[in-house]
């Protein structure tokens, strides 16, 4: 059984279709990239997976582990394994970091019949996660990302994904906004995480975050549908040609972001 | 008889049923008795009370609030007078040098000496009707340089029950040059009954003195609550203000803090009213002097039909150049049916000064809800963690950890009950 399955789905925001017909199946231990213009559908797809109900679910339908995902609340997906990495992290203040990700821990884990973790235990399983993404450890006393800059951000989404271990990682343009070392850091915390139980779906502009996390397959998004899809060449032929020799070109009225 | 008698004439029995007063105060009882029958309760043309309708306790006759054991449980604290019903239950044992916490009757000469020359009753109905009505109060005073490091804690204790009461708490804090204190005053109700709590607080802050002072009201959802504070600081001296305002079916406090030269005043608050409550805040900060700074911060979470009122008046008078003053007020709105009225009132008379003010009204922030739900945290658990974390920064500024602790698990509860 794949892990996820997305049969012809359509979506729009507000009354503007961006989705219009994607069709995309990834196995357990799997890498997609998807790659395309700005304003092809390639965020939209990420938040779709995660259950933003900005955005309406016209037609098709996503299987993820045999069950139907769009029927499921955000928080079901997140205890069922789906875990985004947002491409705007949202600042939260009065929210400390080490509260929210021990309370989605925890959440997750009762869900699996796990027992809850105390602060002390939380402590030693987050310390080795925050040394892979150099991150120090007053920032799990800060609030939510507030005052984080771009780079700690993400930074900050891939060590939630490191303590959270999802079954499949959507990762939403998280080259965005990072110089080269930090890039490589993110890319070798997402690297880490690679297993053969684990899916990863990479949204990405630009050719260069696949150096770092190599996928398995690439996909390329335009005007709401996949045009094409290949090995990890496929992108490397994208950085030499651009998008344009594929027809796809950057939407005129791409939002982009919401 | 015109409306005026009809609602104060109801009063007039109560007040003339009092223990006899010492000589010092009867004159100014009896001014002040006088002074609320002509003004009687104020009504909404009254600009100060536009949007705080008092009819509910000009129409409702109360008796005075018997003497008793409280059924409230309150936590036993080394410095803590409890009043019940108005009539003092207990006094510290032992004090820090000092420091005297005790009744009126301790210290009649220092009583007379401020009672009732800083909250003035000439305009204002309820703090005319608490002056005439004084039989007893808490009385605070430290000496000058003194630092008491324990909080001062008073806690007035009310019952309702079949027959509405009224309580008139005052409480007369003086602290001298120098000193350091903090004082909490807690106002918590018990029974189903109606009962009107109409508080009036003084407090004298010496020249650079530091005093913190907190307001925790917790009245019953049939409970009236009309207070006062009113500040006088003195020069380079430090005061902060405090009021959380939880309970009470319709509430309306007033801060008031006079500013010396180079004091710095804060009034912090929190409001968080569900239901059909009413909570009106109503501040005025008055810079007389030069180099004063002054920074306001009031927060509100509402739901049900609950309305809140804010309005911030900061007055900076000729004299009070350099002044420094900041006023913020926040609302977080839950539901659809909640009302906010927010009003900042600037007064300035000193051209080299800088003045802000700000207010906001919003609901919880869609995209941090759906951030915190993409981690597996439940809508409900988001809603309450967000509509906590608006509260953080006002809770933050609460420096007695004891304080803060309670008003965490408080405020705790309360949101999931919000969150519902």
């Amino acid at each position: 059984m794949a892990l996820l399955e997305i049969k012809d789905l359509h979506a729009k925001v507000g009354d503007r279709e961006i989705l219009k017909g994607i069709n995309l199946t990834v196995n357990a231990g799997e890498v997609h990239a998807i790659m395309g213009p700005n304003g092809s559908g390639k965020s939209t797809l990420a938040q779709v997976l995660a259950g933003r109900e900005l955005y309406v679910v016209t037609g098709g339908s996503v299987t993820y582990l045999g069950k139907d995902l769009l029927e499921m609340s955000p928080e079901d997906r997140a205890r069922e394994g789906i875990f985004l990495a947002f491409q705007y992290p949202v600042e939260i203040p009065g929210v400390s970091n080490m509260y929210f990700l021990k309370a989605a821990l925890n959440t997750i884990r009762k869900h699996h019949g796990i027992d809850e973790l105390d602060a002390m235990d939380f402590l030693n399983l987050v310390r080795d996660k925050m040394q892979i993404m150099k991150m120090d450890q007053t920032l799990l006393n800060r609030p939510v990302n507030t005052g984080f800059s771009g780079g700690e951000k993400k930074r900050n989404e891939i060590f939630q994904m490191a303590v959270l271990e999802p079954k499949l990682a959507v990762l939403d343009e998280t080259d965005s906004g990072l110089d080269i070392d930090a890039l490589r850091v993110v890319s070798g915390g997402v690297n880490a995480m690679r297993s053969p139980e684990r899916a990863m779906i990479v949204v990405t502009h630009y050719q260069r975050l696949l150096n770092e996390i190599v996928p398995d397959f690439v996909h390329v998004l335009a005007e709401g549908r996949i045009v094409k899809s290949g090995g990890k060449e496929l992108a490397l032929e994208l950085e030499a040609e651009g998008y344009e020799a594929l027809g796809a070109y950057d939407e005129p009225e791409a939002v982009g972001r919401v | 008889m015109t409306a005026v008698a009809e609602q104060t004439g109801a009063w007039m029995e109560l007040f003339t049923n009092q223990l006899p007063a010492p000589a010092w105060l009867q004159p100014l009882r009896d001014a002040a008795f006088a002074r609320f029958v002509e003004l009687g309760f104020p009504n909404t043309h009254n600009e100060e009370w536009r949007f705080t309708n008092v009819a509910p306790i000009a129409r409702t006759t109360f008796a005075a609030g018997r003497q008793g054991v409280p059924e409230t449980k309150f936590a036993k604290g080394p410095v803590q007078l409890v009043f019940a019903n108005g009539h003092l239950l207990t006094r510290p044992e032992s004090l820090p040098a000092g420091l005297h916490v005790g009744g009126f009757a301790d210290d009649p000469a220092a009583i007379a000496q401020h009672l009732g020359k800083h909250a003035s009753f000439a305009e204002n109905a309820f703090v005319a009707l608490n002056t005439a009505m004084i039989e007893d109060g808490a009385l605070v005073r430290v000496a000058s340089g003194a630092v008491i490091a324990e909080p001062i804690e008073i806690f007035y204790l009310t019952t309702g029950s079949a027959q509405p009461i009224a309580v008139h708490p005052r409480a007369l804090i003086v602290v001298g040059a120098d000193a350091h204190c903090t004082v909490v005053e807690r106002y918590q109700g018990a029974g189903d009954g109606v009962y009107f709590n109409n508080a009036v607080t003084e407090i004298i802050a010496g020249d650079r003195s530091v005093v913190d002072h907190y307001k925790i009201q917790q009245e019953t959802a049939n409970a009236f609550h009309i207070s006062t504070l009113q500040v006088s600081i003195g020069r380079s001296a430090t005061f902060a203000s405090h009021s959380i305002s939880l309970g009470g079916a319709l509430v309306r406090n007033d801060a008031n803090a006079t500013l010396s030269a180079g004091s710095d005043a804060a009034l912090n608050g929190l409001y968080i009213v569900n239901g059909t409550q009413h909570v009106d805040n109503h501040t005025m900060i008055d810079h007389t002097m030069p180099h004063g700074t002054s920074h306001e911060i009031y927060k509100g979470i509402l739901d049900g039909k609950a309305h809140a009122v804010f309005n911030g008046k900061i007055i900076v008078r000729k004299d009070a150049q350099k002044t420094d003053s900041k006023q913020t007020n926040k609302n977080l709105v839950l539901s659809d049916d909640a009302v906010v009225d927010t009003k900042p009132e600037l007064q300035i008379f000193a051209d080299d000064v800088r003045c802000t003010h700000g207010a906001t009204i919003g609901q919880l922030d869609a995209e941090a809800l759906f951030y915190l739900q993409s981690r597996g945290i439940g809508k409900r658990e988001a809603r309450s963690l967000l509509t906590y974390a608006f509260a953080q920064d006002v809770v933050d500024r609460i420096k007695v950890q004891s304080l803060r602790d309670s008003l965490e698990r408080i405020l705790f509860e309360k949101f999931h009950e919000h969150a519902e």
